[in-house]
């Protein structure tokens, strides 16, 4: 039996209830998944990412939401926010919280929009990830059966944050859940929408979920997602998105947890004016992999890109940046800029990075370019001539590295928080947050 | 407090300091001169530690303690502390980050707590006050986008918050207009005590009439060939450093 058969296994199990359109999304997913397995680095996507540990390991589907209420407060974003949590990949009402909804505003777990409203959401989902784009998506495509949907009628200005939040569970039984996100923003609309994956420390399950974006004219879509998932947790995701004409997509993606990660984040900027910023962060230890594969279609005449990704590696970590700019002919006018900068912390450490430009059009403005390097010594030596010891220098530093992604960022609980995670190598006498108190007093006074 | 005795340093196996000593006592300012290539830039930073030289000979005491054995930072903590020529830009640290973590290190090595969050903005703002920068220098990162005479500021703002007991400048006045000369002048006045020591590294005379010094030495090809009073300075501005070197020769 193939692996793939195996992972499939699991689904026979359970899904005699699903409505009729639901299993044959599923029947499509799973005969696609199985005909192209788990990808393997002969496949040039895959080049430098081995999933073996996923397609080798044995992850059961969890049947409840028992979340200990201690670690539930401890890694949630302290944020006032449109709440929805998941354990485990599946729904749990009592930890959500949705209660002030604004009008224009849906937000539904995938369950219950499968059942309630399926024209609608039938004819949305999957219109971007499709079961071709990767086996992964395909697999998604025949297990979801949970995630969000969010829809924003046209002129809806979102007063907080809608906040999905992934937990993941330690337990005897690795799992694996499949979430599916689904953002319709009409014309006009305003939304900041965080995915945040966290978990116990010793949790060792595979996430895959799927995420779609369609912006109508005009829309503003912050999207953050923060995964600090546990460092023995397996984690692939693919986010799609779909620009209209005069659409801002702000996209920060910062990975700072997970054994194995892999990321695609893919957007089309189908008319003029769409624009589009990819921010992204990582920041790997011990023996961590991290893999970011960003792709950027210029559809349409002037529309606007900007990426910049930095990554931090330590110890026998792993990095992967590959960054993609699609220009298509007659798409004329636009403007693409990229960056990647990598800082290596340990000679053990690897990055593999290639920024890609393909321009079919004669008129455009674009620029990639990437570094990689480690510290400045000669930083490292004024600051220790100031009687900072070195690793303190050296972290503060790393978090002068990070600084410039993170100034971006504009919920202020989410900059602080990775911020202080990557102070964690701070020595524990350096008191960050004091520091930073600090800074704003002074800066108020 | 700091004594220098027969210092021999190579640079990548080239003779730059050939046999230098030199005492500085508490209370007292030292000035020293010399022509280019003298290895007067090299005195500072080895007593600071920066890597790339290496003792072949000699001792350097700071109130008794061997100062090659200590690390950098050590020697920072202890009080040593270099202005450099040309302040390098840190991107991305805050000028509040450098000064709080560095005065907190070193009151962490004299077995003090940290500084409590008022004191320190107190401090740091009646010191950028004196050194005339604007507080927002403070949030603004190391020497990023400073213009010369601002970077040679910064340094001096990083001497009042930390107040060494012995500060050594090396060419200080270097790319500074008369007012700012003026400014830095005065912060370095003000650090003047009985308890401690300057030791200025400069070219000209001009930041002597600013700062005057008890103590002038001429330092010519790695050793210090003529000392003298601040009336030395005016003499060497007068006539130069030949009639030195031919007297040394002699």
């Amino acid at each position: 039996m193939s692996a793939a058969e195996r992972f499939l296994q699991r689904l026979t199990a359970r899904r005699a209830d699903d409505p009729s359109w639901v299993a044959a999304r599923r029947q499509a997913g799973a005969a696609r998944f199985e005909a192209m397995g788990f990808p393997t680095r002969r496949d040039e996507h895959w080049k430098y990412t081995d999933v073996r540990r996923i397609a080798e390991g044995d992850f059961a589907l969890a049947s409840d939401v028992a979340f200990d209420a201690a670690s539930f407060d401890a890694l949630r974003l302290e944020i006032d926010a449109h709440r929805l949590v998941f354990v485990d990949g599946q729904f749990s009402a009592t930890l959500s919280d949705l209660d002030a909804l604004p009008t224009g505003v849906s937000v539904e777990p995938l369950s219950q929009a499968m059942v309630a409203n399926h024209e609608a959401v039938g004819g949305s989902l999957g219109r971007l990830a499709g079961v071709d784009f990767s086996p992964f998506t395909a697999l998604n495509t025949a297990f979801a059966d949970e995630g969000a949907i969010i829809r924003l009628s046209a002129g809806t200005v979102v007063d907080k944050p809608i906040y999905l939040l992934m937990l993941s569970r330690a337990g005897s039984q690795p799992v694996m859940s499949h979430p599916r996100v689904l953002v319709e923003a009409g014309a006009r609309t305003e939304a900041t929408i965080i995915e945040h994956y966290a978990g116990e420390p010793e949790a060792a399950n595979f996430t895959n979920v799927v995420t779609e974006v369609m912006l109508d004219r005009g829309a503003i879509i912050d999207h953050y997602k923060l995964q600090e998932a546990a460092l023995t947790d397996l984690h692939v995701a693919s986010i799609h998105v779909d620009q209209g004409r005069d659409s801002h997509f702000n996209s920060y993606n910062m990975n700072l947890g997970g054994a194995l990660v892999r990321t695609d984040l893919v957007t089309d900027l189908n008319a003029e004016g769409a624009e589009a910023a990819y921010n992204g962060l990582f920041f790997v230890q011990g023996r961590q992999h991290v893999d970011n594969h960003t792709l950027v279609n210029h559809n349409a005449p002037r529309t606007f890109s900007n990426e910049n990704y930095k990554g931090v590696l330590d110890d026998r970590s792993r990095g992967v940046f590959n960054g993609k700019v699609f220009v298509k002919k007659d798409a004329q006018q636009i403007e693409a800029y990229q960056n990647n900068a990598n800082l290596l912390l340990s000679d053990r450490a690897e990055i593999d990075t290639k920024p890609e430009l393909v321009i079919y059009a004669d008129d455009v403005k674009c620029s990639h370019g990437a570094t990689t390097g480690q510290l400045d010594e000669d930083a490292v030596y004024a600051l220790r001539s100031r009687g900072i010891d070195e690793p303190m220098a050296r972290a503060l530093l790393t978090l002068a590295f990070v600084g410039e992604v993170m100034d971006k960022v504009r919920l202020n609980v989410i900059a602080e928080r990775v911020e202080r995670a990557v102070a964690g190598r701070l020595p524990e006498r350096f008191n960050l947050a004091d520091l930073v108190e600090t800074a704003e007093a002074i800066q108020e006074a | 407090m700091l004594e220098v005795k027969d210092l021999h340093v190579t640079i990548e196996d080239k003779a730059i300091l050939k046999g230098l000593d030199l005492t500085v006592n508490a209370g007292e300012v030292h000035a020293i001169m010399g022509p280019n290539g003298a290895g007067k830039s090299t005195l500072s930073a080895v007593i600071a530690g920066k890597d790339g030289y290496e003792v072949t000979q000699g001792t350097i005491l700071f109130e008794g303690q061997d100062v090659l054995e200590m690390e950098i930072e050590e020697r920072a903590r202890a009080g040593l502390l270099l202005g450099f020529q040309y302040p390098i830009e840190i991107p991305g640290v805050k000028n509040i980050y450098l000064l709080k973590a560095a005065l907190n290190a070193q009151r962490a090595a004299r077995g003090e707590g940290e500084i409590p969050a008022p004191e320190f903005m107190k401090l740091v703002r009646e010191k950028s006050a004196e050194m005339k920068m604007d507080p927002s220098f403070l949030q603004r990162a190391v020497n990023e986008g400073f213009s010369g005479g601002e970077k040679k500021r910064n340094e001096i703002l990083q001497m009042l918050v930390l107040q060494p007991k012995l500060a050594m400048l090396d060419e200080i006045d270097s790319g500074l207009d008369i007012d700012a000369m003026k400014v830095v002048a005065d912060g370095v006045n003000s650090l003047r005590s009985a308890d401690r020591a300057i030791l200025m590294v400069t070219h000209y005379q001009r930041l002597l009439n600013h700062i005057v010094p008890d103590r002038v030495h001429v330092l010519v090809d790695g050793r210090i060939v003529k000392s003298g009073d601040k009336d030395l300075a005016l003499e060497l501005e007068a006539r130069g450093y030949e009639w030195v070197l031919e007297e040394s020769v002699a």
